[in-house]
């Protein structure tokens, strides 16, 4: 019973008095160990249905502890009521602790009461938050137009480097995933249409099919979810850092405006970059729907290759070059837009980032409806 | 007299070798039970590499490092876990959790434990609140929300909260304006008497140094070239030891260490 290394409590009920004894080490790794302080909790209250007067009348021992921590003294404080019993008996060098509790006194947490109507302050806040992120974009907007202007009088001082080298990030290394992709998607629209093709005994049409689809439609989507996911998370992710590491305020101190060095030569880079993917995405797209045709139809690769002019006017190409401009505008702002305003803690950094990634595919999409309505009699 | 020097940390033979560069040659040192050892040296000299070694996140490339007669070899054992939980550390940035209130900062490593109540974790947080002399409004408060001064308030509150006996303090007043510095020397001090903490502290800070040391050792050439209190270290003739002490900087320090032992 009386091990040393361990709380421990010796109970004696007399008739009228109660003594509680205390001994052992009462430290938090030895009062954390699981069960432990439930154990303690229920031979407590065994003296509580005993004594069921008040505390007054119970004796405590805690001559007998070796070692108290502030949570072994908490624990009685608390039992205590938050103040010293009647009959106390301390040991050497441990009543400065319970000093210090009854000091400190009872400080609870300010907690601010619960709202009534909170799904209204909910709505509010929400329909805030909204129009603040669409006046910010607007803004933001407005600022990438007057630092093209700048950019078109000054075009030597342009930032230059800092489009090259997004060019390169968000452009050519992004060569091998959208080949990938654009392949294996390319395969699998062959083999799927061919089946059916087979069946009418329209098996040309395949050219027809894969051409439009991919050049229209298809291609520009693909290299955007992709872009987006890759390079919108990037910048968002980056300029958050930035934020964090002061680094944006460094910038403003200099003199070097966020809008001309920061979100101008991304968004540059991105209306570069995305027309030249979504070709580059076409083509693998292509070759992938040519090779499975093949082997699916047994159509030449030079019958696909001398087709696909007549079936796939120009002005659908222009379309979808056109929206992959587009798209790489609206991935950029997006994730400028999110990055500038990630606050400096790890948890905005990530639901910036999420957010970013999310709005900017969903605006792609919409984008991408607004084009099919808008150019619906060119091209078909 | 044997009680006097029970050791704590004891470091014996130690070398550390980065891929090129020796940090640690043949390096040895003792940290007995409730004294304050500052650790001193040039920048680069490798006191924040020894530190790391001590709580366990670098593994030294050769010899032994002991704390609480626990191997700090990288092994994962209970024993080691055990000895993790009786030390605390404040990093010489806070390291605090960003998306974690003051108070949740503080609770975490209680709330780790999972076997304690959530009302007894709320008083233990106050109580540290308290004794690192902050306020219970301070308790909602982000971290980003604070000054430098608070920040390592919180932190200290945070390395306390699991009632280490060995507490180490990288460059606690670094960064800190003369006043705050003060009051946080002041705090450490009052709060290792009170708790009879065993504190290993770095510091370039030769104020904080003569405030708070009982001993002082000192790195340079790769090892501890002498450990002892910060009068014996002044008396030795080693070139380190008069350039980092007895410059002009080490002349105003020294004021303060005559005052607090007449």
């Amino acid at each position: 019973m009386s091990d040393l290394t361990t709380p421990n409590l010796h109970i004696d009920a007399d008739k009228q008095d109660i003594s509680v004894r205390a001994t052992g080490v009462w430290i938090v790794q030895q009062l954390a160990a699981r069960g432990r302080l439930d154990e303690i909790g229920k031979q407590l209250a065994h003296v509580h249905s005993k004594n069921n007067s008040d505390n007054d009348k119970v004796h405590w021992d805690l001559s007998g502890i070796t070692r108290l921590d502030h949570l072994g003294a908490q624990f009685f404080w608390n039992l205590w009521g938050k103040k010293p019993p009647n009959h106390l008996q301390l040991g050497v060098g441990h009543d400065a602790l319970f000093e210090r509790l009854a000091q400190l006194g009872d400080v609870g947490l300010l907690k601010s009461p619960p709202l009534r109507f909170a799904w209204l302050y909910a709505l509010g806040g929400a329909l805030f938050r909204f129009s603040d992120h669409v006046v910010g974009f607007i803004q933001m907007l407005g600022q990438l137009a007057l630092d093209t202007g700048k950019l078109i009088k000054h075009p030597l001082r342009g930032p230059w480097r800092e489009v090259s080298a997004n060019v390169f990030h968000i452009g050519a290394q992004a060569l091998g995933i959208t080949a990938l992709v654009g392949f294996l998607i390319g395969v699998v629209l062959s083999y799927l249409s061919s089946q059916q093709l087979r069946l009418f005994g329209a098996d040309i049409y395949i050219v027809d099919i894969l051409g439009l689809s991919v050049i229209r439609e298809l291609g520009p989507m693909l290299a955007a979810i992709l872009i987006a996911g890759r390079s919108g998370s990037a910048i968002t992710a980056q300029l958050g850092v930035m934020r964090v590491t002061e680094e944006l305020d460094a910038m403003l101190v200099m003199g070097i405006p966020h809008g001309f060095r920061l979100i101008l030569p991304r968004v540059l880079a991105l209306v570069i970059a995305m027309p030249l993917i979504v070709v580059w995405t076409d083509v693998m797209a292509l070759i992938g729907g040519m090779v499975s045709a093949k082997n699916a139809l047994g159509l030449s690769y030079s019958f696909f290759i001398n087709t696909l002019p007549a079936a796939v006017s120009l002005p659908n190409l222009w379309l979808g070059v056109g929206k992959g401009a587009a798209f790489g505008l609206l991935i950029a702002l997006t994730a400028c837009h999110y990055g500038l305003r990630i606050k400096p803690n790890t948890t905005s950094l990530g639901e910036g980032t999420t957010a970013s990634v999310v709005t900017s595919i969903t605006l792609v999409i919409l984008a991408d409806a607004v084009f099919a309505i808008l150019f619906k009699d060119v091209g078909i | 007299m044997a009680m006097m020097t029970e050791n704590i940390i004891e470091i014996r033979n130690l070398w550390k070798i980065y891929s090129s560069s020796v940090i640690h040659q043949d390096l040895n040192l003792d940290v007995h039970r409730g004294e304050i050892l500052s650790l001193v040296g040039g920048s680069g000299s490798g006191k924040t590499t020894l530190v790391r070694q001590m709580i366990g996140l670098e593994q030294p490339t050769r010899g032994k490092v002991k704390v609480f007669g626990e191997l700090m070899d990288g092994s994962v054992s209970q024993h080691v876990e055990n000895a993790r939980n009786r030390w605390g550390m404040l990093f010489q940035h806070g390291a605090l959790f960003s998306s974690l209130t003051v108070f949740d900062n503080i609770a975490l490593p209680l709330r780790e434990l999972k076997t304690l109540p959530e009302n007894l974790i709320h008083d233990l947080v106050m109580l540290k609140l308290d004794m690192v002399r902050l306020l219970s409004a301070d308790a909602d408060k982000m971290p980003s929300d604070l000054s430098g001064g608070m920040v390592k308030r919180v932190a200290l509150a945070r390395a306390l909260a699991l009632e280490p006996e060995l507490l180490f303090l990288d460059e606690p007043t670094a960064g800190l304006d003369p006043e705050s510095c003060e009051s946080f020397v002041s705090l450490i001090r009052t709060l290792q008497s009170a708790l009879g903490l065993t504190i290993v502290m770095v510091t370039h800070d030769l104020d904080t140094l003569f405030e708070l040391s009982t001993r002082v050792a000192v790195l340079a050439e790769k090892h501890v070239i002498i450990c002892a209190s910060p009068k014996e270290v002044l008396a030795l003739p080693h070139p380190f030891i008069q350039s980092f002490f007895l410059g002009e900087r080490g002349q105003r320090a020294m004021t303060a260490l005559n005052l607090r032992k007449p």
